[in-house]
């Protein structure tokens, strides 16, 4: 029997519970030894002049090995950039609270606070652009040479006056889609030593391939001369995808001083300097006929950048891309600017920027349904893409693989007994409970696999002992690909999993792969593995009827001893082992790329309940039942794991999280006592039904499961909330769904009518 | 100044400075890596250890207040023989943990919440861990862990 689809238990758990993973803070290699700590010191000011950095007081203090500014970089840092590319060290201007200013090298680690509290940096105070309108405006400028703070712009160029001239209802409202912190448990760390005119950096980072062209390309270094190795890696979510100025700084930082030099951000740091995500302001406009059909949807996205152009300006075009979801929609409109303001820069977070659309169209269906006093679910229904349209080409220009939205949607209806708790939320409304009961559902498709050209890299290696070792392109970061791999390598050659070593993460080793992120590791890198494995197999043929002296096509490997025989002649046949040996030391083995021709498209349905106190506003997630099918599952305790994970965070973003900034731009939620990261206490255990729509574009036939929880929780968790209150006339609550947000709504509907 | 803790049965002595957080001396001076550092305001519980058999952030004490005291991390849970123990497997078993980085901690919580009451319910479960932050698992399999751990130890 194939091991794929069986819930194997992970084969790197031992190690991490008994003694834990070994993460960048957790490296005592040789090369780092008496390695100088980094310490940063952050501007406090979220847009200013940089008058006067002053090190003396810092550089006199204990164990202070140097204090290093801008003026240090000068010609120092061979690269380029654009002009208003992040510098290592702020220069001039600081443009956001949180922005390195100077980088305090220290012989112990508390050292470096102590002097980096000495370094005096005299700032002029600059008006601070907090929010898109703001940014909009161009009063104040961020780079005042480009003449405005929008930095991209997309989609329609203008809207049609007439789309929705054949609707008999059309509702239109701003949403917004609240700044949130990826916030992995393990924030950004690098450890950089140069030896022989080499650099090895040590980063805590989703794509170490990526990050070398990144540090060359700053650095003015060949790319020979640099080695990346990603260690384990405490979680990423997006927001690790490439490399921040910070370990770039740190990088540099160990040439200049000619000592290793290792870098741990603190909490703070992270709320504050890692890429933040969403960030988007969304006008909809929905329009349709009352019998549920829409004619036509329009959606303006307005996506604040931060103060740097880190990913802000890829995001909105994936909301426009998946913008009209699920949906067959006659007419749909899409816009999008991005622009700059005095905030942490934007980046992706779990789901980037197809979230958003999701939350957007959702929310549009929603609204539509309540004016035209239409079940939610009968809307979305009655607009859902058939099944007998795939390949599917939607008006901006996505094609959907493969999808049954119907059958996802029915399914989780009946799993949540959707009936029951509408006429639970009934009584409920009429005995005038004060604790009400909330109904949210959504429906989504997402592209996972984006960009499948670049494809990813893999290669396998049978050993003499009867061993394998396999390195993968992708770069794992809690998602279990040495797991996953291992039952890939197992399926296909009948080497038992605890024989099969996966490693990642060396651009020494593997010089080429693509890395972790967008939900592509399975389809491009387990196909990468899947066709490594059977090219082995094809190399093995060939020794095995050399050793067996019979012709290749007679072949056959009993993938259950994992052993070759000749077919029809009885024997013992030959082992992994003995063709290794025959093959000579890496001649067995297989080195792949797997590109794809297309992206994938997993869809699901998500149904949330809330029970939410009407007098304090206070909303509880007590229910979360979701369809997520992303094709056929490899490990279903691994896929599940990404479920979970993901809808918890969508949840998160829906009720609690906020990354906020008073209107001067200082970071208000800067630690996790303010920043409101969701916990085990506020959250049910979650409910999951499986289904599974293969797709043709990888030979694994799989799509992505890693961002499908946080695509279709949130918004069903945020339609929750409003639901739980619809019958007071509440039609829309802002996410984060916070008592305040709620119970302002509440009376405002109270005093409306 | 010089601080002596017992960490996993192990008697260790360091000269450290007077500030060194009791986490930093595990980490740093007992070469104990496994116990995280996650947030610096006792938020997140990454470096969650057992101090006198009672579960503390390790972030927020100091060596100086353990010294003479009796230490336990992960790396302490397995038997002699590396075999791991009821809560480590339970972990494992139902996948309760992804990345890794809160799971030290969150394991040594799962631990004195067990020791304090062996047949939690799954709220229980939930409130004992809410000064335990994970960003992978969504936490439904750490309760499950936590419950299937104690079924287990029953």
């Amino acid at each position: 029997m194939s091991i794929l689809g069986t819930r194997v238990v992970r084969t790197e758990d031992p190690r991490l519970l008994t003694h834990g993973a070994t993460y960048v803070e957790d490296l005592r290699l040789p090369e780092l030894r008496g390695a100088a700590y980094a310490t940063f010191v952050r501007s406090p000011m979220a847009h200013a002049r940089i008058t006067e950095i002053d090190v003396s007081a810092a550089l006199a203090e204990p164990g202070v090995v140097a204090v290093l500014t801008a003026k240090d970089l000068e010609g120092a840092a061979g690269g380029t950039a654009a002009a208003n590319a992040e510098p290592l060290l702020a220069a001039d201007v600081v443009r956001f609270a949180g922005e390195p200013v100077a980088l305090v090298l220290t012989d112990e680690h508390y050292q470096g606070e102590d002097a980096a509290e000495l370094v005096s940096v005299d700032y002029d105070p600059l008006d601070a652009v907090i929010g898109v309108q703001a940014g909009l405006r161009d009063e104040t400028l961020l780079f005042p040479d480009a003449g405005t703070n929008v930095v991209s712009t997309g989609g329609a160029e203008e809207f049609d006056d007439k789309a929705f001239a054949d609707c008999e209802v059309v509702v239109q409202r701003t949403i917004v889609n609240q700044r949130v912190a990826a916030a992995p448990l393990e924030g950004r760390a690098a450890a950089a030593g140069w030896a022989d005119d080499r650099l090895t950096l040590w980063a805590s980072t989703q794509n170490v391939h990526a990050v070398k062209a990144a540090v060359a390309g700053r650095l003015g270094l060949d790319a020979d001369a640099i080695r990346v190795v990603a260690p384990d890696v405490g979680g990423g979510f997006g927001a690790k995808i490439g490399i921040d100025r910070e370990a770039i700084a740190v990088a540099w930082a160990a040439r200049r001083t000619g000592r290793a030099v290792r870098w741990v951000e603190t909490r703070n740091e992270n709320l504050m300097a890692m890429s933040h995500g969403r960030a988007q302001r969304h006008t909809l406009t929905i329009g349709g006929s009352r019998d549920g059909r829409v004619g036509a949807y329009r959606l303006e996205i307005v996506q604040d950048c931060g103060a740097y152009i880190r990913m802000g300006t890829l995001m909105p075009t994936l909301t426009t891309l998946m913008a009209s979801g699920v949906y067959d929609l006659p007419k749909v409109e899409v816009a999008h600017r991005t622009v700059l303001t005095n905030t942490t820069p934007i980046g992706a977070y779990r789901g980037a920027g197809r979230p958003e659309a999701t939350a957007a169209i959702e929310r549009a269906m929603d609204l539509f349904a309540a004016e035209i006093g239409m079940d939610p679910v009968e809307v979305r229904r009655r607009n859902l893409v058939a099944p007998d349209k795939f390949p599917f080409t939607t008006p901006t220009g996505a094609t959907y693989d493969t999808g049954e939205y119907e059958k996802a949607l029915d399914t989780v209806l009946e799993a949540a007994g959707y009936q029951e708790l509408r006429a639970e939320q009934q009584r409920r409304r009429e005995r005038g409970d004060p604790l009400q009961l909330g109904v949210g559902v959504s429906t989504y498709v997402e592209i996972t696999g984006g960009n499948p050209e670049w494809g990813e890299t893999a290669s396998l290696e049978v050993h003499t002992d009867g061993a394998v070792t396999v390195w993968t392109g992708s770069s794992p970061h809690g998602q279990g690909h040495a797991t996953a791999w291992a039952m890939l390598v197992q399926d296909e050659l009948g080497i038992p999993m605890d024989k099969i070593t996966v490693r990642h993460g060396d651009t020494d080793v593997l010089k080429e792969g693509t890395g972790t992120f967008g939900s592509r590791s399975l389809q491009l890198g387990g196909s990468a593995v899947h066709n490594a494995a059977v090219e082995v197999k094809e190399v093995a043929r060939e020794l095995a009827a050399e050793e067996m002296e019979a012709d290749p096509a007679d072949l056959v490997l009993d993938v259950d001893s994992g052993t070759w025989t000749v077919r029809g002649v009885p024997g013992q046949g030959v082992s992994w082992a003995r063709l290794a040996e025959r093959a000579g030391e890496g001649g067995l083995s297989a080195n792949t790329k797997f590109a794809s021709a297309q992206a994938t498209f997993p869809f699901g349905a998500h149904v949330a309940v809330v029970e939410l106190d009407v007098e304090t506003g206070r909303a509880r997630l007590v229910r979360h039942v979701t369809v997520d099918d992303a094709g056929p599952v490899l490990n279903p305790i691994l896929a599940e794991g990404q479920r979970h994970g993901g809808i918890a965070q969508g949840a998160a973003q829906a009720l609690f999280e906020e990354m906020a900034y008073d209107e001067y731009g200082n970071p208000i939620t800067a630690t996790l006592m303010d920043y409101s990261f969701i916990s085990a206490a506020e959250l049910p255990s979650f409910e999951l039904v499986a289904m599974e729509t293969p797709t043709t574009a990888n030979p694994l036939g799989v799509k992505g499961i890693g961002e499908a929880g946080t695509i279709g929780a949130t918004p069903a968790v945020q339609s929750a909330v409003v639901d739980a209150v619809a019958h007071l006339g509440v039609r829309h609550i802002d996410m984060p769904a916070t008592p305040e947000h709620v119970w302002t709504a509440i009376n405002e509907a109270r005093t409306a009518q | 100044m010089n601080v002596t803790i017992t960490v996993n049965g192990e008697k260790t002595s360091h000269e450290v400075e007077d500030r060194t957080l009791l986490v930093h001396y595990l980490r740093d001076a007992a070469g104990l890596t496994a116990t995280n550092i996650g947030c610096d305001t006792s938020t997140c519980g990454s470096c969650t250890v057992l101090l006198g058999g009672e579960s503390v952030k390790s972030c927020t004490v100091l060596a100086a207040q353990a010294d003479g005291e009796e230490v336990r991390t992960v790396e302490g849970l397995a038997g002699d023989d590396g075999e791991m123990d009821a809560v480590q497997k339970a972990f494992q078993q139902n996948h309760a943990l992804q990345c890794g980085f809160c799971t030290p901690g969150m394991v040594m919580a799962a631990t004195s919440l067990l020791k304090e009451n062996p047949d939690p319910t799954e709220d229980e479960v939930r409130w004992a861990l809410k000064g335990n932050l994970c960003r992978c698992t969504g936490y439904h399999n750490i309760v499950q862990a936590v419950l299937a751990a104690a079924e287990g130890t029953r």
